[in-house]
Order: C-alpha cells, then structure tokens, then sequence
C-alpha cells in the first residue's frame, strides 16, 4: 500500500472516554470536542455512538477512524439482520471481539485505527464492558477509561467502585471525573455528554457543562 | 546502462517515503507464566495482571489456553499476538478433530506452536509461551519456547517479564541445581509440591517485578484431565 | 423412453417454467435412506437409518458433527454431502474466529442455501444432490432446518428426508404438536418410532440407527450404542421382533 495513505499520526482527536458498570448498567461519559492538534476544531462531536439496542460504542483518538469504525460495526449489524427478524442481533461481547479483529488486521497492515475504543452493552441481564486499543488489544473491566483518563480518572473510578453503586453515585463519580480531566487534561472543554446503558436500552444525554471553580488559582504563586 | 539509470531514479522517490515515521505495531503487556513437569504430570501457571506502559489496564486478564484434555497453554507477552495464536491454535486444533476424529497428541500441538510462530518469523507473534501437559505414554512434559518457534522440551520453564526471578528458583527446587542435598537429580516433585512451588514462586515473583500480580491461573493436568485453581497475589 | 430437451442443463427453464435437473437433483434425496429430525424446546435430534453397500461393508455414516452446537444428517450423495460439511465446518469455525461466539444455526443454513442457489443458476455446473437436516442451538433457541439442492431451506418442528420419508412424516405429522415439551428421552423415543415407521420390513439395530443429539446445555453428540439398543428394545418389543427375524431369515434362504 502506499504509505502516504496511512495513518501515521492522528490529525483531529478526541480525548478521553469513561466507563463505570453500576448496579443496573453500565455510564459512559466522554466531552464533544475534536482537537487538531492544539486547536479546539469542533466543539459538537458525539463521541458515543448506539450500535444496536443494547450496545454503545466510544472512542478517542482520530476522530475520523472513530466515525469509520461506528460506520463498519453499523453495516455488520445491517448485514446481521436483513430478513431474518428472529435472529437476535450480535451481543455486545461479539462486537468488541468483531472490532479487535479489525483493530488487529490494520495494525498488523501497518496501517492502523489510531483509537482506543469502549464497548458497553447491556444484554440479558447482564451488562457488559470493555474496550480494545490500536494494536487490537482487548478487555473487560468494571472501570474503563481511555486517553488521559487512564491516569487521571481510572484510579478515581477504581476507588469509588463497588459492586451495589447505583446509577446516582455512578453519575456522581463520572462528573467529578470529567471535571478533574477538564482542570488538567488540556484537550477536554467542558462540554460533556454521559450515556446510560441498561435495561431499558440506550441513552445519551444532551450536551451539558459542569460547576468548575477557577477563582481558586490566584492564590496560586505565578498565577497573573 | 539505461536500465540501471531508470532503476535507480524509481528507488530514489520510494527511500524518501520510507524516511517517514513508521507505526510501531508491538506492545507489551507484561505478566508471567510458568511451566512445571512432573513424572505424570505437569503444572502450568500464569498471573491475571495486563499492563501498558506503568497503568495496570485489567487484573482479570486470561493469559492460558486449554487446548485439549492433555495440554494447556500458557503466554505472555503482547495480548494482541497472545489472542491472535490462541485463535488460530484453536481452529486448527478443531480442523485436526474433524480430520482425525480424535484430539491432537501434546507433542504434536508443541510442534503445531512452534509452526505458527515459525511461520511468522519476519513480523513475529510478540509471544512467549509456556507448553505442557501430559504426552502419548501419560508422562508429564513441558515445552519452552522464544517469540519465532525455537521449541526445546524441558522439565520446567517461565517466561515473561518476571522470568528472571522464576527461572532460578525452579532451577533450584525442580533442576536440583546447587543442592549438596540431594543426589539424584533426576527424581521429579510430586502433584501438591509442585503447586505450592508454583504460588510460592508467583508470589515471590509479584514483590519485586511491578508486572506480575492480582491472581494466578494453576493449572495441573493430569491423566484425570485438567485442574483449574485460581490463586491471589498483590494486588499493588 | 420420451425425454425432454430442456433438462440436459442447469440453466434452461422448460415451458412449463420447471427446471428439470434441479428436480432430478431433488430425486437423488429421496433415493437416499431416510433421515428424520425432531425437536423439543430444549433439545434436536436427528435419526437416520443407515445403508451398506454390501453385506461385506460397513454402514455409511449419515450423521456429522459441524460443531459444538451444529450436527447434520444427510440424505442423497454421501460424497456432496461431505463438501457441504467442510463448508459449513469451515464457516462455524470462521465465525468463531472473528466474534469467539458459536454461529448461528440459520445464519449458517442460509449460507448453505445461498451456495447451492449458485448451482442452480450457473451454466456447468451441477447442484448438489443431497439435502439436509441441520438441527442445532445458538442463542435464539433449539432449531431444525430443512436444505434441499434447490437452495431452498425450511424451518420445522419435525421432518423426514429420503425414501419411504412420507411414512415417518405421517407419524411425525401426527404427534408433532406434543413434542414441544418431551423430555430428551421421549423426543430419542418419537425418532426412533418415527424412523421404524418407514422401515417396515428392516429390524433397528444399534448397528444399522443413528442418532444425533444437541440442545441446551448440550453440545453435539451421538447416542451411544448402548443406549442406543435400550431405546430399540422400547421401540420394537421382543414379540414383533421374532415375527419379523423369521421373515427376514426367510427372505435370506429364498436369496
């Protein structure tokens, strides 16, 4: 292939993804910003995307490999479906195992998705949730976060989470997570969305901001 | 004359494009595995702990693979190459069923690995497996190998990032190396030994390397078949 | 003996709008020994009644694992039989590559009647002269599907494929409605009674039956022979079975 088809570095990103199974399902959260670079390119991105009833896919990194790969699950699950309306569409462990097999494929092209991708799904009465890299690699937990979340928000959720949290607390936990990211990872705004996954299917709310407190830096030492 | 000419202005564009920054395609995602033989059978273990980079991504991850009643598989490395060998471990196990009408032999799946790997010899399964189980004349075995399919049959093995803190301890307690104590070196442990060998590694192993931790996965394979537990380590 | 010219190839309809070699395919699964399949809510099962060539050979397997949670029985041409169980082999085990979930059953059907449609439309190419019974349990429930050299394929609670099938079908058809809810051992029972149906003259033995289980909780299996021989013992009692041995010993001395 010719190398200067592939991706070789991610032009306009999307930074981090959070997940937290609650006691009924699963909250995702993630902001709708698109950066180039730097840059705030587009500030109404949805990074969440229903793929079936039951599943939600997001993601950071590239943004336009992200729309891709909501693009090709969408088609495998067309595809899944058509005429047989019995047939009980893809669970969500299957489109995560489905999407590492693309993952894998291009890194193994040297030509990859430049993505971390979350997986969550709520599916007889039982939620799943996971996630798989650029290199295809894949798995669950009951916390998943991607980007800088990785190290800003996965210990937060990781302390908070317990096997009874209801969706409340999740909710909860999830804001003052996006809230510590938006204080320190310089590629989030404060313009956020969380999606619901349980039972009763799959929301994703309105874009919303959150409370933040500047005011507090000017006792900062350096701060003009 | 001409021919070189052209040859050599249709090279000159392509070793600018290869001057550009390459996709780096291998990772490493840590843990340790382990591999002990006895006489009639053999312990294969592995921890539950993925990494990338210093961020502990999962402590529930599965490293091993059962592969028939007589042999389990166990790797470390790079989860991606990890899943993609298993996956194709597995289809040309259940292609041998449907061929044969009966289950490969451990020896045979030790020469199928090493195959796989072999055949990947210039973009290698970032891998590093731990083979055993138990053979056609129900003798214990273990297989080691590298990355690319080098295969040796050895009676104890570990590989990944806590290898080096393993390998000598079983070099000691199962190799009789260095031990005035004993001196037929050629006597194998019996079944519960060699488990409490194996956490006891593990868990000395999880202290010093930052990459092993949260659970062991034992395996013990036996000519009963093969015995699953579950063992805590650190989980710091 | 009168032939038509349109059924010398594949792709030529006749005037009355038949394609003939594809109902002479169709014939070649009703010259094959009979094959029934039967489902309850939890389980499948096909039964075949098996043939040998000679009485110096063994019997031709009619039943196949595909997979974990798939198993066919095959009435017509052993030897087409066999591509299509490679195929569908192949497939499950694709499948189980890419989403590491067991394939759907009717996923799998309509792929095998995608493949035989190809043969009926094709200039050179012949159809597949067999049909099958595929039962098998995915995660949309118990199922049991017909495919036919046509490319067609049919779901049902029960049926019968190949010669004297209609006898087994009367007696399928008859008792269907009860089967939903039998116990594994009730729906062997119906099969093996069905199978007897279309075998009037032939003793069941555990040599010349077969069976094939899957369902819930249930990964394909064959009936062992044992067992097999306790199920016949229920379904022929002792009493009919001297009857008939005495005829079939008298059929023996006239050959």
């Amino acid at each position: 292939m010719d190398p200067t088809k592939k991706t070789l570095q991610p032009y306009v990103t999307g930074s981090s993804v959070l997940a937290i199974k609650y006691n009924e399902g699963i909250i995702v959260a993630a902001d709708t910003l698109g950066s180039y670079g730097s840059l705030a390119r587009f500030t109404d991105l949805q990074r969440m995307s229903k793929v079936t009833n039951h599943t939600l896919i997001g993601g950071s990194g590239d943004i336009s490999d992200l729309q891709q790969i909501q693009k090709t699950v969408e088609s495998l699950i067309l595809e899944n479906t058509g005429f047989k309306k019995d047939e009980e569409p893809l669970t969500p462990k299957e489109i995560q195992q489905y999407i590492s097999r693309v993952m894998y494929n291009r890194r193994s092209r040297f030509d990859p998705l430049w993505n971390h991708i979350i997986v969550a799904g709520y599916q007889n009465n039982e939620s799943f949730l996971g996630a798989v890299d650029i290199f295809g690699t894949f798995y669950e937990d009951n916390t998943i976060a991607s980007g800088f979340g990785a190290y800003f928000a996965q210990p937060l959720l990781r302390k908070g989470y317990k096997e009874d949290l209801t969706k409340d607390e999740a909710i909860d936990l999830i804001k003052t997570c996006l809230k510590v990211l938006f204080y320190r990872d310089a590629r989030t705004i404060n313009k956020f969305q969380i999606a619901e996954v349980s039972e009763g299917g799959i929301t994703i709310s309105d874009p919303f901001e959150l409370e933040t407190h500047w005011e507090i830096a000017d006792w900062q030492e350096g701060h003009l | 004359m001409q021919l070189i000419q052209q040859s050599k202005q249709e090279s000159l564009p392509k070793s600018k494009e290869i001057n550009q920054p390459q996709f780096f395609p291998y990772t490493n995602n840590q843990g340790s595995c382990l591999g002990i033989c006895g006489e009639k059978f053999a312990v294969l273990a592995t921890d539950t702990r993925m990494s990338m980079g210093y961020s502990i991504v999962t402590r529930n991850a599965t490293k091993y693979l059962k592969l028939t009643d007589k042999c389990v598989l166990v790797s470390s490395g790079m989860q991606a190459d990890i899943e993609t060998l298993h996956k194709i471990l597995k289809a040309r196990l259940t292609i041998y069923q449907n061929q044969h009408q009966k289950p490969m032999s451990t020896p045979a799946i030790s020469h199928l690995l090493s195959r796989t790997l072999y055949y990947r010899r210039f973009f290698p399964l970032y891998t590093f497996n731990v083979l055993g189980g138990i053979d056609e004349d129900g003798k214990g075995c273990v297989f080691s190998y590298d990355a690319i399919g080098t295969l040796e049959r050895v009676r104890y093995s570990a590989s990944g990032s806590g290898s080096a803190l393993i390998e000598p301890i079983l070099d000691n307690q199962v190799g009789f190396k260095n031990r005035g104590d004993i001196t037929d070196k050629t006597g194998f442990l019996e079944e519960d030994e060699v488990v409490e060998l194996a956490k006891d590694t593990l868990t000395s192993t999880c202290e010093r390397d930052i990459f092993t931790g949260d659970f062991v996965h034992i395996f013990v394979v036996n000519e009963n078949g093969v015995r699953e537990e579950k063992f805590e380590l650190r989980f710091d | 003996m009168f032939r038509t010219q349109y059924d010398s190839d594949v792709t030529t309809f006749s005037p009355q709008g038949r394609l003939h070699q594809i109902e002479y395919a169709m014939e070649a699964v009703k010259q094959g020994s009979t094959a029934i399949g039967l489902k309850s809510e939890t389980h499948a099962i096909v039964v075949t009644l098996l043939r040998s060539s000679s009485d110096l050979s063994s019997y031709q397997q009619k039943i196949f694992k595909v997979d974990e949670n798939i198993g066919i029985a095959i009435a017509g041409l052993t030897a087409d039989a066999r591509v299509l169980l490679k195929y569908m082999q192949n497939e499950t085990l694709n499948h189980k590559y890419v989403f590491e979930s067991p394939m759907s059953v009717e996923k799998l059907v309509s792929q095998i009647a995608d493949k035989s449609q190809i043969h009926t439309q094709r200039y050179g190419k012949r159809p597949y002269g067999v049909g099958l019974l595929v039962i098998g349990h995915d995660k949309s429930g118990v199922h049991l599907f017909e495919t036919s050299p046509s490319g067609n394929y049919f779901n049902y609670y029960a049926q019968a494929i190949g010669s004297r099938a209609q006898s087994a079908k009367t007696y399928l058809e008859k008792n269907f409605e009860n089967f939903k809810k039998l116990s594994l051992d009730d729906l062997i029972f119906h099969g093996l009674t069905a199978i007897k149906e279309s075998s009037s003259k032939e003793v069941l033995t555990k040599d010349n039956c077969s069976v094939g289980i899957v369902g819930v909780d249930t990964p394909f299996k064959f009936l062992e022979k044992d067992k097999l021989e306790k199920f016949l013992e229920r379904v022929q009692p002792q009493d009919d079975l001297d009857d008939m041995d005495l005829n079939n010993d008298n059929q023996m001395n006239i050959d």
